[in-house]
């Protein structure tokens, strides 16, 4: 009936796994801390105290930004964001708004889509609250529907990735997320686990429908791939039919924000967002202005791992299978290998050690050389004992031949049962042939 | 010695110290006394600390050791927005009633390491919003000088106290003209270094990009030994600058002001300032170029645009600075703020506002950029320019009422020069209707040494630096 695309642009938020936090000493790894023990009066926030900037994040930022084809402004600084919240203790957060660290980047998809970005900027994490209903009270303490906040989380380094709504599809979205997640793990600045909370997702997504355009929906902290495409795709139904019913269009006002119920697998309605201008971003005057010198910035280029994309190009030169090439590309060891073993077949190298029959650990070319050999070697080694099981079976043997194939599983079975290391594909192979 | 204790400069009391005519106990004891005496007329001091005479026993016995620090056993004072761990810190506010600080701001921390003991804290304006302490939410001070005037502020208390000679000396922090401007009012010497010459940390903020800790003090040798003490780079503030610190009351060694160049800044003489304020400056003039200076006159933006850019630069710092005192910590409600920290709020929360940051606070920013780029020309030609410190003496009790931009009028001499970061001295230059007058001296940034060397020489050789009679027994 119609054209229908979805518009999806995706704000990643990825925690440093930096030693210390952003604008205090105190340790930055937080997750499963007791709760405020890894706390100061800086991310406390309590009067008097002041930011000194975490050098290590910076660094980390720009890294992030190279490795997505960022420009790294020379001339940068933080900013206040200002917004009440109970785990936001100084009533701001120190972010980044006019110049953010790095900007203008891209990030291409296998094929060969390039998705724009619109800055990679550093902010610092703020507290966590917990809701709880405390049931029965001991006299004089709480009880009842209570607000508890943890501080651990206060002031850890933060790195935003924003990218343009260039992604059009939610397999485009998983794609982007998952390189995205690569790409940071490899740089070595964050484990980015996503069960940590270390990487939490905000895909925006509205649609084009026939030019039409529905109101913006920003989808929160969502901390799973699969959860972010399946509450894009619920956004995708759930926008199509409300504007089919109200014919509802984006506006300036209309952007709302949205959270996903994974047990129900549906999205629900949050407070409205607050346009950007209600923050009253001003340059934070506690932090001196920053200026990345460009031999500081090259530096760090120079010093950057080689990236997830450009490790699957080499060995897709190599001859590995894609596929196999996409599976071995996080296994720093795994590349190593296959990129060192020139006069083994690299492509059924790969694909052995994606199939784990080989120890990475132990020398690599014998193992090599008797799983590739098994299929020679063995078929004399295997004759005697398929004769054996073909007789000593006459009736599966009988039944197989009426046309009941799957009973060769069963003959396999016997096969291995012998020969315990034979490989599975060669034992039906010589079966297939002997029962002809 | 035939002086009395609280007669006595800091570099006197610590000649006496070190020649054992008197103790520390004996100092802190005496100013203790005077404060018992004195305090509750003029409502300087918050609180007084009750462990002071504990502290100098022990300092007592690190003398007898031979033990050697820059302020070791001398009483000071410190204004109410430094953290000061076992005192309560209110920043003169009801918000922070009863607030006990978890950790010493920097500039107590290098005082008491210097061997200092902090008497007490000091009345302020509340959060430092003002220029005659009337805005404490625990009464106004009162001004030695006369009782039915203010004693300016924010920093009231510590340079009341220092006039009153309840103390010898006394740590303030100026945003424009919370130093130099009391200490104008009450007679004394004010001295605000550069902006990140010495640490914000521990400070209450008032206005982060401008605000400066200072010392005010019987004299500007008193001053330049304090500064020399709290001074430097500080890792827990970012803006602190690494560059060195000097002896400076080591380098008051001027005995005249030969090849020394000094514009007298005209937009500063006032229209609507009184006749006997501009008469003593063009007398300063006179004699600082007896003293061989060359003083010439200069065209500078008028400084009524500075009030425009501080008014609205600095309150939109105080919105986001007091946005933490939410109700949830700190145990008093926002009800507690009083009307003019609520109307800083409300008009910095405008001018950040969505429509109104362009037209208010980027063009504050760009004001402040040119006024910047008019103080780096003049000091190529010019050592230090002067000027009055305020537009006249202490005004009245009560003056500040119904006056919202009370504090920006009577700043309006030194918010140029807070807002370019500058250091500078006030120091006394005369009297008009029996109340002290200060004179500005103001030097490009990092310039302390010379500013404090021409200063000192100025009061050295001129016979304004005195105290009330009142308080002189």
């Amino acid at each position: 009936m119609s054209h229908i695309s979805p518009i999806i642009g995706i704000e990643v938020h990825v925690e440093l796994t930096t030693k210390s936090k952003m604008f205090c000493g105190c340790p930055a790894d937080h997750f499963g801390k007791s709760p405020n023990t890894q706390t100061c009066p800086v991310c406390l926030g309590l009067p008097g105290t002041l930011p000194v900037p975490n050098q290590q994040a910076i660094e980390d930022t720009i890294k992030i930004g190279l490795a997505l084809n960022c420009e790294v402004n020379e001339n940068t600084h933080f900013d206040r964001k200002q917004y009440f919240y109970p785990d936001l203790p100084k009533g701001y957060q120190i972010s980044q708004y006019d110049q953010p660290l790095c900007k203008d980047g891209f990030l291409t998809l296998d094929s060969g889509k390039k998705i724009r970005l619109l800055r990679v900027h550093l902010e610092e994490d703020t507290g966590k609250l917990t809701h709880r209903v405390i049931p029965s009270a001991v006299e004089g303490s709480l009880s009842g529907k209570v607000s508890l906040i943890d501080f651990n989380r206060s002031g850890v380094p933060l790195v935003e990735i924003v990218s343009q709504p260039d992604l059009a599809s939610t397999a485009e979205a998983k794609e982007y997320l998952k390189k995205i997640h690569a790409i940071v793990r490899e740089l070595g600045v964050t484990s980015a686990d996503m069960e940590k909370g270390q990487m939490r997702l905000e895909p925006t997504v509205n649609l084009d429908i026939n030019g039409h355009f529905t109101p913006l929906v920003e989808l929160k902290n969502i901390n799973s791939f699969n959860f972010a495409t399946q509450a894009i795709d619920y956004e995708i139904e759930r926008q199509l039919a409300e504007f089919e019913k109200t014919g509802l269009e984006k506006q300036g006002s209309n952007k709302s924000t949205r959270g996903y119920d994974s047990v129900k697998k549906t999205t629900f309605p949050q407070r409205q967002k607050e346009e950007a201008k209600d923050y009253r971003y001003f340059p934070e005057p506690d932090i001196p202005p920053l200026v990345i010198s460009p031999t500081v910035v090259e530096e760090i280029r120079k010093n950057l791992p080689q990236l997830p994309q450009a490790i699957i190009g080499e060995l897709i030169a190599l001859g590995v299978k894609p596929a196999d090439a996409q599976i071995v590309s996080g296994d720093q060891q795994a590349v190593k290998v296959i990129k060192t073993h020139r006069d083994l077949d690299q492509a059924k190298l790969a694909s052995l050690i994606v199939n784990k029959k080989i120890d990475l650990s132990a020398d690599i070319k014998p193992q090599f050389a008797r799983l590739t050999q098994i299929g020679e070697t063995d078929t004399a080694k295997l004759a005697p004992v398929i004769d054996r099981v073909l007789t000593e079976n006459p009736k599966i043997v009988a039944d197989y031949k009426k046309g009941k194939l799957t009973v060769l599983g069963f003959l396999i079975g016997q096969v291995r049962r012998t020969a315990k290391d034979a490989d599975a594909k060669t034992v039906s192979a010589l079966l297939v042939e002997k029962l002809k | 010695m035939n002086k009395q204790i609280h007669e006595l400069s800091v570099v006197e009391l610590i000649r006496g110290l070190e020649d054992r005519h008197f103790s520390s106990v004996e100092i802190v004891k005496h100013y203790l006394d005077r404060i018992n005496r004195y305090n509750s007329e003029l409502n300087a001091f918050l609180y007084v600390n009750e462990d002071a005479i504990k502290q100098a026993e022990k300092i007592d016995k690190e003398i007898a050791n031979g033990n050697k620090k820059p302020l070791l056993g001398i009483p000071l004072a410190v204004k109410d927005n430094f953290l000061t761990v076992g005192l309560p810190t209110t920043a003169s506010s009801l918000v922070l009633k009863g607030y006990y600080p978890q950790f010493e701001s920097t500039v107590t921390k290098r005082l008491l390491s210097a061997g200092a003991i902090i008497l007490g804290k000091t009345n302020m304006d509340a959060w430092a919003h003002g220029s005659s302490t009337e805005t404490s939410q625990y009464g106004p001070t009162l001004n030695p000088w006369n009782l039915g005037h203010l004693p300016g502020g924010s920093s009231g208390g510590s340079a009341a106290a220092v006039a009153a000679q309840l103390v010898p000396v006394a740590i303030g922090s100026e945003t424009a003209g919370s130093v130099r401007q009391p200490a104008a009012w009450c007679g004394v010497t004010g001295f605000k270094p550069t902006y990140g010459r010495v640490s914000r940390y521990g400070v209450i903020a008032m206005a982060s990009s401008t605000d400066s800790p200072g010392p005010i003090a019987r004299n500007v040798e008193d001053a330049a030994l304090v500064i020399s003490a709290i001074a430097g780079a500080d890792p827990y503030d970012a803006t602190s600058s690494s560059k060195e610190v000097e002896k400076y009351h080591q380098l008051l060694k001027r005995k005249n002001l030969k090849g020394i160049k000094i514009a007298l800044v005209k937009e500063y003489l006032l229209p609507t300032m009184r006749t006997e304020v501009k008469t003593l400056i063009h007398n300063a003039v006179k004699h600082l170029e007896s003293l061989g200076a060359k003083v010439e006159e200069i065209s500078l933006l008028d400084p009524k645009y500075a009030i425009g850019v501080y008014t609205v630069v600095m309150r939109s710092e105080v919105s986001s600075n007091l946005a933490r005192f939410d109700g949830i910590r700190y145990g008093n409600g926002r009800e507690m703020f009083g009307d003019e920290a609520k109307r800083r709020i409300m008009l910095g929360t405008y001018t950040l506002s969505a429509g109104y940051y362009e037209a208010y606070y980027k063009k504050a920013v760009a004001v402040r950029t040119k006024i910047v780029s008019e103080f780096e020309n003049t000091f190529k030609e010019y050592d230090a320019y002067i000027g009055a410190v305020s537009p006249g003496p202490a005004l009245k009790l009560g003056a500040t009422k119904n006056e919202p931009m009370f504090g920006e009028m009577q700043d309006i001499l030194v918010e140029p020069s807070s807002l370019a970061g500058l250091t500078g001295a006030g120091v006394p230059c005369g009297f008009v209707d029996g109340l002290p007058i200060g004179l500005q001296i103001t030097g490009n940034q990092f310039e302390e040494t010379k500013i404090l060397d021409i200063a000192h020489l100025y009061q050295q050789t001129t016979e304004f630096n005195k105290f009330p009679e009142k308080y002189q027994k």
